[in-house]
């Protein structure tokens, strides 16, 4: 059973790739306050080099066809080749932009570090996400339930993923919901994210991971609290179980894995997977406060 | 006996590949025939093979790029075909375990063995003569660069038909690319094929360094140096300082992979984050000694054809030492997601923007350089104005990756793949292009084609905004790089544009091809006579086309920046009255950088196959040749004035009074 059935605005608004109106394209139609921030990053920051670009590209046709050497009614100063007042132009433009452009990567590294809670009245809702060979793995340890290749959260409540590898390195993203964040053996990392409106939303592994790595693919499901209530009430009805020697097996390399449900999880199981490597030494990356 | 090697290392069951080498191996067998009906092999080996003149290093860097572009861009094709394709439930026709091949060597090919040899080519032709040096400081070292170099490409091309390529990305992420995920030889391939011409670049780079501190003529300053050699030394310092990064960190990588060793392994204490910030410490300033040169190359060519002096050569050199400082402070922007803090990743965010600074005020110099010149539309000159517009936008997205906010969005999409080619492309693959047109008749002694030169410009152009704007659209989708097939089928229409854009591409390298053939053929019609095609205004431009082998008769003498030019306004000649010629000390060829390179390329093969005999023997075969080579004496040799007066007399009058007539008065002052 899933959640929500596949939203009707898919089907019925024609989704043209050729159109880079927000429609259809995943970073200009976000659906969570991280995607919604960045999208603005992106708006703001193209349009203020803008300001130079334009020019550059117009003064680079205009000045080589102003300059023509068939042009003999142009003037000609072979021996020219310095003024004050057109280099103060040129260091001083770019100085600002990038005065400004640094300013803001200043304060959104801080505001979008993935590391840091989400200001919300809502406690998060943590998910521990492994990337495994080809397959994603998300517990769910307050209600002890697991799913392969599917993920699901509640609308308007921030969702703290703690992200790891079971094999090489990979990487989460969910492009609607903003952000990714690596995933690798031993590190427990962190991604905080939230759903501002119910859907299905596209994830998948963004770093090359090996040959079944273009399957590694999921669809997270953004719905109402009730709505993820009965699926984690679905979930837990599923038979299968999820310990250290049930990992183990599902640690052997497949592709296009299936959507898999687990009713119940070891606890310890997050832990055990970031110990797995390290000597029993899990590793956060966090590296300040 | 054999250690991993088997006959079915061979991948008969793939007719892709099998038809590939095939391919390859009647090009080699047509051209052992012809040289051999030809009587040519003599010729060959003492002409070229064994030469350590400058000019000749550097046309075999460049017939060696071009040959391997050919390969790489084949692997490009076959990848735009199978994303062209692989949409919704369709699977292409690569499967993943012979697509990942195929990326990975498109990006190692066209890095290592089309951009490298291109830069170091060029500079190699250019350099010394635009120094007024007789050739570089270490003339048998470059040989051994070079043949390092070319039996390094050999060995990526050997893997086609033994065993496989790396299937890791081009810079073999480790644990991927330790022994645990990656147990056949494909790494291995790559491993040695980096290590054996990552020595021959880093003897490149202490050769170039050495000439152009040790060797300009006398009067040339510092601050009187041409802005190509500028480039190239700066270019110099960052393989000297990067490279070593690169040796030490693939070693670490093979010590893990031969002898068990934990490194960059998952277990035992391993880190494959330590990797990932070894290899991009080296990564990020690689590109830099890639598109510096060709800034160079910018620069002389719109200085040349606007007929002007380059506008804040001081800025412009100060804003190039400033980027070549910089570009080690900026690695990690590769890697915002990796989790590091939000103090760490602002700080390379920012650091990474300041970079733009002096890349911008290079623009709006190149920009101010043709402001009342007189431009000439020639082929050089449109791959420059096409690099300018290119390279412009290609900044402009540099600059939003390296917003870490927006970088988490953007990373490790198709975003940072239009990126990348749109600055190496419009930046490094139109400089080259620009300095091949710019410089071939210095190199040959006629020019190229100009009609064919600017059809490939044309055709260039065009297909990289078709083949690549899509990319930078279907990033904004949530398209990623690497991915073999996709399942919204909705991303095939820019898809396929994608593809068509790399036929254009296409098309424009066979009017290269075509402008080859056609430049050969019609050679006599297009010769140089002068040795001063585009009325230059550097020293390279003072000698014949091509120049004796000993380039200046006499040691010119500098006391000007546009020393050429400025001599050429005057009348007069920056190199001394041609007589009383002395005898000029030249370097022998020497077969030393063959052999050296011929047993490298056994211990590189033997090592990863396992077997162990072999590589014990081409080791001390190498170290052998290298000791004989290094107790020989007579390994140079006096030209002697009588030759040196019978070579100039046979050369054809001094270019300099046939261009005066040239230059229009200057008009009033600015």
């Amino acid at each position: 059973m899933t959640l929500s059935p596949r939203p009707g605005w898919r089907r019925l608004v024609p989704v043209s790739p050729l159109l880079l109106s927000g429609c259809g394209s995943a970073l200009l139609d976000p659906k969570g306050q991280i995607g919604a921030e960045q999208k603005s990053l992106l708006l703001t920051s193209t349009g203020l080099m803008l300001i130079v670009v334009i020019p550059v590209i117009v003064m680079t046709l205009w000045f080589a066809w102003r300059y023509r050497h068939t042009n003999t009614l142009a003037r000609y100063l072979p021996d020219w080749a310095h003024s004050n007042r057109i280099e103060a132009v040129v260091w001083a433009v770019p100085c600002v932009i990038i005065l400004i452009l640094g300013v803001m990567t200043w304060k959104s590294s801080h505001s979008l570090d993935p590391h840091q809670p989400l200001e919300s009245d809502e406690a998060p809702l943590e998910i521990q996400a492994v990337a495994m060979d080809w397959k994603w793995l998300f517990i769910y340890p307050e209600q002890g339930v697991a799913a392969v290749n599917e993920v699901a959260l509640p609308v308007g409540v921030p969702v703290h993923f703690r992200v790891t590898s079971a094999s090489v390195m990979n990487a989460l993203f969910i492009p609607q919901l903003g952000s990714q964040i690596y995933a690798m053996t031993g590190m427990d990392n962190d991604l905080y994210l939230i759903a501002d409106e119910a859907g299905v939303y596209a994830g998948k592994s963004t770093n090359y991971s090996g040959v079944g790595y273009s399957d590694m693919v999921f669809d997270a499901h953004a719905s109402d609290r009730e709505a993820f209530a009965d699926w984690i009430a679905a979930r837990q009805a599923a038979e299968a179980s999820l310990d250290a020697e049930a990992f183990e097996e599902l640690a052997e390399p497949t592709r296009a894995h299936p959507v898999e449900y687990f009713g119940a999880v070891d606890g310890e199981l997050y832990d055990y997977i970031l110990a797995r490597y390290q000597g029993g030494e899990p590793h956060h990356t966090a590296p300040e406060g | 006996m054999w250690g991993k090697l088997s006959l079915e290392a061979i991948p008969y069951h793939e007719p892709i590949i099998m038809g590939a080498v095939g391919l390859m191996a009647l090009a080699g067998l047509a051209l052992v025939a012809y040289l051999t009906r030809a009587r040519k092999w003599g010729w060959l080996w003492n002409e070229w093979l064994t030469s350590v003149d400058h000019k000749k290093i550097g046309l075999m860097y460049l017939l060696v790029a071009l040959v391997m572009l050919l390969r790489g861009f084949a692997d490009a094709l076959m990848m735009r075909a199978q994303l062209a394709l692989a949409a919704g439930e369709a699977l292409g026709y690569l499967p993943p375990e012979h697509y990942d091949q195929i990326f990975t060597a498109h990006g190692v090919i066209m890095i290592f063995f089309v951009a490298m040899p291109l830069v170091i080519g060029l500079m190699n032709i250019v350099v010394p003569l635009q120094i007024g040096a007789r050739d570089v400081a270490f003339p048998f070292l470059n040989s051994l660069s070079f043949w390092l170099f070319a039996v390094s490409a050999l060995l990526v091309n050997v893997s086609l038909a033994l065993g496989e390529f790396a299937a890791t990305g081009w810079l073999a992420y480790a644990p991927l690319s330790g022994i645990e995920f990656s147990p056949g030889v494909g790494v291995d391939y790559w491993i040695w094929a980096l290590q054996i011409s990552g020595v021959g670049t880093l003897l490149t780079g202490v050769n170039f360094f050495v000439t152009i501190l040790k060797m300009r003529a006398p009067g040339m300053t510092m601050m009187r140096m041409p802005v190509f050699t500028w480039t190239a030394l700066c270019t110099n310092v960052l393989i000297i300082a990067a490279f070593p990064i690169l040796t030490v960190t693939v070693a670490l990588l093979s010590l893990d992979r031969y002898l068990g060793m934990h490194f960059f392994t998952n277990d035992g204490g391993g880190n494959a984050m330590m990797y990932v910030n070894l290899i991009w410490a080296w990564g990020h300033p690689e590109v830099y000694i890639l598109i510096l040169p060709m800034f160079g190359v910018f620069s002389e060519v719109i200085a040349t054809f606007s007929r002007k002096r380059l506008f804040g050569y001081t800025t412009l050199v100060w804003a190039t030492v400033v980027i070549t400082l910089a570009s080690f402070i900026v690695w990690l922007h590769h890697f915002f997601t990796m989790g590091a803090g939000a103090n760490v990743n602002a700080f390379f965010g920012i650091a990474t923007m300041l970079i733009a600074i002096p890349t911008g005020v290079k623009i709006f110099n190149w920009l101010f350089t043709m402001y009342r010149g007189r431009v000439r539309f020639t082929t050089p000159v449109l791959w420059t104005l096409g690099f300018m517009v290119t390279f412009t936008i290609g900044g402009m997205t540099g600059v939003m990756l390296a917003l870490p906010g927006l970088n988490f969005v953007l990373h490790n999409s198709l975003f940072v793949i239009a990126h990348f080619h749109n600055v190496i492309i419009g930046g490094v693959v139109f400089g080259a292009m620009a300095g091949l047109a710019y410089w071939f008749p210095k190199a040959t002694g006629f020019t190229l084609d100009e009609t064919w030169g600017k059809r490939a410009f044309w055709c260039w152009l065009v297909g990289f905004y078709v083949a690549f704007v899509p990319l930078y659209v279907l990033s904004f989708h949530g398209a990623v790089r690497r991915m073999n097939h996709y399942a919204n089928a909705d991303w095939q229409p820019m898809m396929i544009i994608a593809a068509l854009g790399s036929l254009i591409i296409l098309a424009g390298i066979v009017c290269q091809v075509i402008q080859l053939v056609v430049s050969v053929r019609d050679r006599e019609k297009n010769r140089d006579l002068s040795g001063d095609p585009w009325d230059g205004r550097t020293l390279e431009w003072a000698t014949t086309s091509p120049p004796p082998f000993y380039n200046f008769a006499h040691t010119p003498v500098i006391a000007e920046r546009d020393a050429f030019w400025d001599a050429k306004r005057r009348g007069e000649s920056p190199l001394p009255e041609a007589r009383d010629y002395q005898p000029i000390h030249m370097p022998r060829n020497t077969g030393a950088g063959v052999i050296i390179s011929l047993f490298a390329f056994g211990l590189g093969f033997a090592l990863v196959w396992h077997i162990w005999w072999l590589a014990g023997l081409s080791a001390l075969g190498a170290f052998v040749a290298f000791l004989v080579r290094a107790f020989a004496t007579d390994i140079d040799y006096y030209v002697g004035a009588e030759e040196v007066a019978r070579i100039e007399a046979g050369r054809p009058a001094h270019p300099t009074a046939s261009s005066s007539s040239l230059h229009e008065q200057p008009q009033e002052a600015f």
